[in-house]
């Protein structure tokens, strides 16, 4: 882990840890409804300041915390038009199969590649401190595996590229 | 420390009966009654009536048992002579979920907090045998995440998400003797505001307590303080308002444990003792501190084979899947186990367990 990024994620990680202090709180004005308050949005009381947290421009997170949910928004570096390519090809992959990974949200929130929704159903049913460590080896991870494939891309393309161009050579 | 271990799922509120020969605890859609065999708590009766998340359970002195939820609804129960429950509908007339629920030390009155901006104080009337509510309306703007009643069964303190603690009358003609006068008030007709407390982060109030003479309340807000007022007279500015910042996560239940003491246990998995008097509250000491654990030494002795499992599993060397606490999970509900002016133990629920803590360090 490189020098920058460990502070970086450690700022996450006590954000989340903080924000992730969660209640069943049924809705205030739709009887008998029980929905995460950071969708609605229609009441201000339950919700909290949203806080941002960047390493730079292009490698930030946005979490917004509401008194049963949160919802945690991550931007992916990407340097150039490969990464660019590659990440929305990932991202979109994970958010196809939304339902199998519990708490990604299904559309990310505008500006940002991922965004997850935790609701205080998932921090009943799992332990909270595992899913604080779930969110920050995702955010280790991704950006070593988007490396990793513009690698081999690389490789690829190379390969191919001396392939072609075999029968002019000689 | 006693734990007992009741599962996986998350419990959202625990009652134990005044002899502890039973335990309700409230989890999903239904209720479980755990009947002491000497030993262990052993699974009697599930209570079954609610259609959504139970949200609180309450025992009183004469083994009722009422029930509330986000269906709007609240529930009394009712040992019959043939083991089973009598369920017995309370008419609320709230239209938002129930949120919390507590019977008056005396046992004849219960407090429902609720989402539509209502506390329903509720009492039993004999001639058309049901439970009537009687609403506490102003100056309520938002939900009521927990209720408190005074030791003398007459006042009630409410916390709320609009980050205020009040203490409002619940006397109700006929069923109350009409009240010793105490700091609080004098004259205390149903629904008078005796206290209206907040402070500048007006931070969610998780839970209020009083102190077991009543003569002061404390509060737990979401900015992690814990708070304390000590009323002067009537219509007077209190004497104190104490404020304790503390570096923990949130807490979401409050308990005196006597006049200069009191616990608070939250998403911090273990419960936290204050002390102090009207002068100043300091924090004294955790119950079950994680830095005083032996199980994360536990865990590096036995590592050498783990890290290699886990490097091989799943590319890491971590292996701390539990926390050094008990509670593997936020607590959500904590209450006195033993004693009333000098209560010795607690009780503490939320992630599958309930466990009994001593409270002496």
């Amino acid at each position: 882990m490189s020098q920058s990024l460990r502070p970086y994620l450690n700022a996450v990680r006590v954000s989340l840890d903080a924000a992730l202090c969660l209640d069943n709180f049924a809705s205030e004005l739709v009887e008998r409804h029980n929905y995460p308050e950071v969708e609605a949005g229609n009441n201000p009381m339950a919700l909290l300041n949203p806080m941002h947290i960047s390493r730079n421009e292009n490698e930030r997170v946005l979490i917004e915390p509401s008194i049963n949910s949160v919802r945690v928004s991550i931007s992916i570096k990407q340097a150039d038009e490969i990464e660019q390519i590659l990440v929305r090809q990932f991202t979109r992959f994970l958010t196809r199969r939304a339902e199998n990974f519990f708490i990604l949200r299904r559309k990310p929130v505008e500006g940002y590649d991922i965004s997850f929704l935790i609701t205080n159903h998932h921090t009943e049913t799992m332990l909270k401190h595992k899913l604080v460590d779930f969110i920050i080896e995702f955010m280790q991870e991704v950006d070593k595996e988007i490396s990793e494939i513009k690698l081999f891309l690389n490789a690829r393309a190379r390969l191919v590229a001396e392939a072609y161009l075999v029968p002019f050579d000689s | 420390m006693q734990v007992i271990e009741l599962g996986h799922e998350s419990i959202t509120d625990h009652s134990f009966s005044a002899d502890k020969s039973l335990l309700a605890v409230a989890r999903g859609n239904r209720v479980e009654l755990y009947f002491n065999t000497g030993s262990r708590y052993e699974l009697g009766t599930t209570l079954v009536g609610h259609e959504k998340t139970v949200t609180a359970v309450d025992i009183n002195i004469f083994n009722q048992i009422v029930t509330c939820s986000q269906d709007r609804n609240a529930l009394v129960w009712e040992a019959q002579k043939d083991g089973s429950w009598k369920q017995t509908l309370v008419l609320l007339r709230i239209n938002r979920a129930a949120t919390c629920v507590r019977w008056s030390p005396n046992g004849v009155k219960f407090a429902v907090g609720s989402g539509a901006r209502v506390i329903a104080v509720c009492y039993y009337e004999h001639d058309n045998d049901w439970w009537i509510a009687k609403h506490i309306k102003k100056p309520l703007k938002s939900t009521v995440l927990s209720v408190a009643w005074h030791p003398n069964s007459v006042l009630l303190a409410a916390a709320t998400t609009d980050g205020h603690a009040r203490v409002f009358s619940g006397y109700v003609k006929g069923v109350d003797e009409r009240p010793e006068p105490s700091p609080w008030g004098e004259r205390l007709p149903f629904q008078t505001m005796c206290g209206d407390f907040t402070d500048d982060s007006a931070a969610w109030v998780h839970d209020v307590a009083f102190s077991p003479s009543g003569d002061a309340l404390a509060w737990v807000t979401h900015d992690s303080s814990v708070l304390v007022a000590y009323p002067s007279a009537p219509e007077q500015p209190p004497r104190a308002i104490v404020a304790i910042a503390s570096s923990f996560l949130p807490f979401s239940s409050v308990v005196w444990t006597n006049e200069t003491q009191l616990v608070a246990a939250g998403y911090d998995c273990h419960p936290v003792v204050f002390e102090g008097t009207e002068s100043g509250w300091t924090f004294a000491y955790s119950i079950d501190d994680p830095a005083r654990s032996n199980k994360a030494s536990e865990v590096r002795e036995q590592s050498a084979l783990n890290m290699f499992r886990q490097l091989d599993l799943k590319g890491t060397q971590d292996v701390q899947t539990t926390l050094p606490t008990v509670h593997q999970n936020a607590i959500k509900t904590l209450r006195a186990f033993e004693g009333t002016a000098n209560v010795t133990k607690v009780s503490t629920s939320g992630d599958g367990k309930v466990v009994v803590f001593a409270v002496s360090e």
